[in-house]
Parts: C-alpha cells; structure tokens; sequence
C-alpha cells in the first residue's frame, strides 16, 4: 500500500490563548491503512475527542499536518471539508444523533439528499443500508419508537449508506448495555471485513477496543502506545 | 437542492403544526387586512363614481361657494335664485333641461304614523334628470308647478314607512303645517354605495318648498342637463360666463360658484374614500411588519432548538450555504403560507364585506400579488438572520449541544 489512508505528522491542537490555552494535543503521528480497525483509548482530557474531530474533519488542527489520501486538510476551506465529509467519512456518536421525529428511513436518506440523489434512488440506497444493519422493514419508525441499539444500528446505516472509506466511531457503545454493545461490535466488524471500511472508533470500555486490529492509547495529548493485536474469532469474549 | 430544501421545510411546518400556525398569524392578519381594505376601498370608490355617472355623463351640477368636499363651505357665497335657472334656460345653447333643486328635511305625518325624510324642491324635469321611474300616479304638472301646489311624490322607503302596504296615491301626507297629496310612487333604487337610502324622499314642486318649508326664494343646487348633440366644456363655458355676469364678478376675481361635471363629483367624492383606504391600508401594512419580526423571533427559537440537528446535517456534510437555505427557505415558506392564508381569508372578508356595505366586490390581482410578494419578502428579510446563524454554527460545538 503506497499511500496510507490517515497520515497524521506531528499535530497539536490549542484551545484558546494566553494563561488560559490548553494544549489538548502534543504532537501526534498516526498512520492509519485502509482497512485497518482502530481503537483510540484514554482517559478523559487526554485528547482523544479532538483527534477524533481532526480525523472527522470537522476541526482543524493548530499545528502539524493532516493528509487524508494524500490531500492536506488543514488547507482545506470549510465547505471543502464538508464536502471530504459527505463523500469520504460516515459518523456513529455515542449519542445516536439521529433527527428526532424523522423516520428511520428519511434519516438515513439524509446523507443521500445532500448529495442530490434522485428519491427513488435515495429510498433504495437508504432500505439497503437498513437491511444491511438487520433493521429490515424498520424503516418507518422514528427514533423514539426503537430501542437504543436499534438506533445506533440506524446510525450505522446512516453512516454506511454513502460508501464512505472511514467510519468514525466516537463511543459508539457508551449508551448500550453489554449485550446491545455487543451486538454493535459485531456489526462494525463484519463492515470492516466485509466491506473493507476502515474504522476508528474511540472508546474507553477495554473489552470494545478487542474488537479492534490495533489500539492506540492517548495520555495527555501524546500517543502513549501503539499496539497491533490479534485478530479476534467472533462471538467470544477474550480472556 | 431548493426542491428538496422546500420539501424539509414543509416537513418542518408540519412538525410544529401549532407553532407555525401561531407565527404565521401575524402575516395572515396583516394580509388579510391590507387587501380587504383596499379591496373595499375600491369597491366603494367605484361604487361612488358609478352611482355619480349613472345620473348621466351630460349633467352638470352648479352650486354656490367653490369646491365640493370637506374643509370648504359655500356659506359667503349668494343663494342661487329661480332666475337663474330661467337665465340659463333662455340664454345658454345646447341645454336640454335646467334644474332648480331646493331641500329641507322634514317630520311626515300620516296614518297616525310619522316619519322624518328630506323634501327636495324642484321642477319635473328632475325626474328625468335624476333617471327616476314612476311605479304609479304621476310627477306634478306646469300647472302645479307654477302655483306651488300641494303635491308630493313619494320614494318606495317613504310609502312603506306611512302607508305600508297601501298604494299611497290619492292620500294625504302632513307636512309641518299643510297637507300635501301624494300624486305618484317612485320605482325603488335601492340603496347607494355611500349606504344611505335613495329611497327616502319626497319630492314637491319647487315653489311648495320655498313657500311652505324653507320661507326664501333661494335655490340651493341647479342641476343641467346638456343635449347629447351639445358640447360638454362649451356648455360649461357659457354657463360659467353667465353666472359670473349675473352675480357680478370682476375679471380676475374667482368664481364664487362651481360648475362640476359628474365625472368631476365622482373624483372629489372617491379622493376622500381613497385617503381612507390609503391610511387603512398603512395601518395594515405596520401589522406586516409585526407579523414579519413575529417570523424572526421564532426562527431563532427554532434555530437554537435544533442546533443538534444542525451539526448532525454539518457533520454528515452539509455546506454552509446548504443549511442557510434550508433555514432561508424555511423561514420564506412559513411567511408565504401566511400570505396565501391571508390571501383566502381577505377574499372571504371582502366578498361578505362588500355585501354588508352594498359595494361591489373588485377582485383586485396586482394588491393580492403585492401582498403575496411582500409576504415572501419578509420571510426572506427576517429568515436571513437565524438563518445565518445556522449556517455559521461550528458543528462539534452544536453536536455537544444539549
């Protein structure tokens, strides 16, 4: 592979000025390969959520460089971030974020209309992506009217249903019990096997990051390590 | 895009069905009320002018003191006498009838009933002049005229009043102190756009009135009708040139009378209507603006409420522009839909309006498109601020957004 996915080079990020800045990260190098399925753990404060909103494109970085498929991010104007967005990343957050009164299906066709799909385009992509989470004929519910692994699984397909070559995962468990977490692991797996997304997620549940080829841990803005692990058989827990 | 963008904003209004309504109802009463006033303003300007013209395009009205209308009085100005309507009988060309026209209101009594109605002196070729029917009897002879006979012709409001159901002619009528015979009914007129009864009136011969109700020999009103083959201004011409003479007025002296044509009425009449409907409508027009700051006010509201869903619609990549609009157009929708509201309810308002006032009812396409346009305006106007500030939200601070 001659050009990784995610190719971070000595990046800080400062919050405010002065007495009052805070250095929320030090100086972080991160390749990431197409493909690959990595844990970002930490404590609280040690930067993971704004690395997590680097990569996303949704914040800039105060130094360093950012290059996502070789392009430099931090070059990039506002609206061509959103653009990288809308074609090249999906986002799952720990609170579901999806649009409260809005069906499943338009949720997951929201994505799409900013693409300017056709509708009946739209609506096929978008019921694909739900059969593809196991949420099949769900389509018509709201939000409010499934569980919350349900919606995170809506999420999913909101996330997926673009195409996009990664998949930022912030907490993407912390409101689900351990079975419903479960079941949601298994899910980003198989689209990182199957599908061949690539998948950061952050996360601070140890036995989340198993499910990960690699994890990397954050303390105090520095990344403390690195480590590749085995892959994991489904279904079972680790020792 | 905009398709799409006007479709997530119907959605919205429908969302928050009671909300919209409630921010709307500024714009629908502030429609509402401009086009119904102007709509009523007009159907009684015309309502004026029609009744005006129907008395004929080749009457002329001469009275005393200049200017018809508010703010001017004929009082200084000399009376007009019988021998200036034989005057202008005799002396000026092309005149198929002159008018003298004298009134007074007065108490009726009859059948033990009574009534209060103007008696308007005047020869019988008023009747003419004034485009009255006879529904029975007749109008009062030379003769009558000449001796100031006691006879009176009735309108259809004043028999109803006295005589209800009974054919009036042949029966007595008490005016003040003599007693006077109805000879003739007039056909019904109905009522005026000003809202008064045409039909409540009687009319004498003028000598009657003079002698009997008003005690002068003074004319108030003389009422000229041109021959259609005559010329309208060269008839007014020599009417003006001979009043002037007779009431000696200097060259370079203003005329102490006026010589209007209907057409001319009707313009002094409407200018009046027209400052109201003007005002009215300026105060209806404020009631837009209320109604447009009402739109602003709650598309903040709304833009703070739905700061998570605006950095959901960021984050998945929404463009700056992409979420201004959707706001923009949001806002632009909601303001149209109560123009189109406010468009139904005016034309309800001004059909059932116009049939209270008994004017007509002028569907009036260029102020129902201007409030429309206007409505739009204002949702573009006073969405672009929250709309704006939507847009600029920065999306990792409105998805922490609680």
């Amino acid at each position: 592979m001659s050009e990784p996915l995610i190719s971070l080079t000595e990046v800080t990020r400062r919050f405010g000025t002065g007495a009052a800045a805070f250095q929320a990260l030090r100086g972080v190098d991160l390749r990431i390969d197409e493909g690959d399925f990595v844990a970002i753990m930490g404590p609280s404060g040690s930067g993971k959520s704004s690395l997590m909103n680097i990569l996303g494109c949704l914040d800039t970085p105060s130094g360093g460089s950012y290059r996502f498929r070789g392009l430099a991010v931090e070059s990039l104007s506002r609206d061509q971030r959103a653009l990288l967005r809308r074609h090249a990343l999906g986002f799952v957050f720990q609170g579901f974020n999806l649009l409260a009164r809005t069906s499943a299906q338009e949720n997951v066709e929201l994505p799409l209309l900013y693409r300017g799909e056709p509708a009946t385009q739209r609506r096929e992509h978008a019921r694909a992506a739900l059969a593809s989470v196991g949420l099949d004929g769900w389509g018509h519910h709201s939000p409010a009217e499934l569980s919350g692994g349900q919606q995170q699984r809506v999420a999913i397909a909101r996330a997926l249903v673009t195409g996009p070559s990664l998949l930022l995962a912030d907490e993407p468990t912390g409101n689900l019990d351990t079975e419903r977490s479960r079941e949601i692991m298994n899910l980003l797996t198989d689209l990182n096997r199957d599908k061949g997304i690539t998948v950061v997620m952050v996360t601070h549940e140890a036995d989340m990051a198993e499910y990960a080829h690699r994890v990397v841990r954050l303390v105090d803005g520095r990344i403390a390590s690195d480590v590749r692990q085995a892959e994991r058989q489904d279904g079972g827990g680790r020792a | 895009m905009i398709w799409n963008a006007l479709l997530l904003a119907l959605r919205e209004i429908r969302r928050n069905l009671m909300r919209s309504f409630l921010t709307i109802l500024g714009i629908v009463i502030g429609v509402s009320a401009v086009i119904t006033m102007v709509t009523l303003g007009n159907g009684a300007t015309r309502a004026v002018s029609d009744q005006i013209s129907s008395l004929g395009s080749n009457l002329l009205i001469i009275r005393p003191g200049q200017h018809l209308g508010p703010g001017r009085d004929s009082a200084g100005s000399a009376a007009f006498k019988v021998a200036d309507a034989d005057a202008l009988r005799n002396q000026v060309n092309g005149l198929a009838a002159v008018v003298p026209v004298s009134s007074k209101s007065v108490t009726l009594v009859a059948m033990s009933r009574n009534w209060s109605a103007g008696v308007t002196g005047t020869s019988r070729d008023w009747f003419s002049a004034g485009k009255w029917q006879i529904a029975s009897g007749r109008v009062f002879n030379e003769a009558e005229e000449r001796a100031g006979a006691a006879v009176c012709v009735i309108g259809e409001t004043v028999r109803r009043e006295l005589f209800g159901g009974l054919d009036p002619v042949g029966r007595k009528i008490r005016v003040k102190q003599f007693s006077c015979e109805v000879i003739g009914l007039l056909t019904s007129k109905g009522q005026s756009s000003m809202g008064n009864d045409q039909d409540d009136l009687v009319a004498m011969p003028l000598r009657t009135v003079q002698r009997r109700l008003t005690g002068s020999v003074d004319v108030a009103t003389l009422m000229v009708s041109v021959r259609d083959d005559a010329s309208m201004d060269l008839a007014k011409e020599q009417i003006t040139w001979l009043m002037r003479e007779r009431r000696h007025i200097g060259p370079g002296d203003n005329d102490d009378f006026s010589v209007m044509d209907t057409r001319q009425i009707a313009e002094t009449l409407s200018s009046t209507t027209k400052v109201m409907t003007g005002l009215l409508g300026a105060v209806a027009a404020v009631s837009l603006l209320v109604g447009g700051i009402g739109i602003m006010n709650i598309m903040l509201v709304s833009v703070t409420e739905r700061t998570r869903e605006i950095g959901i619609r960021l984050a998945i990549g929404a463009l700056e522009r992409e979420v201004l609009l959707q706001f923009l157009i949001e806002a632009v929708a909601l303001a149209s839909l109560g123009g189109v509201v406010g468009i139904i309810l005016a034309t309800m308002a001004s059909i059932s309006g116009a049939a209270l006032m008994h004017v007509p009812y002028l569907f009036n396409p260029v102020i129902n498109l201007l409030s429309f346009g206007f409505s739009a305006a204002i949702g573009v106007i006073f969405g672009y601020v929250p709309a704006r500030r939507a847009a600029r939200l920065d999306p990792i601070e409105a998805l922490r957004h609680e």
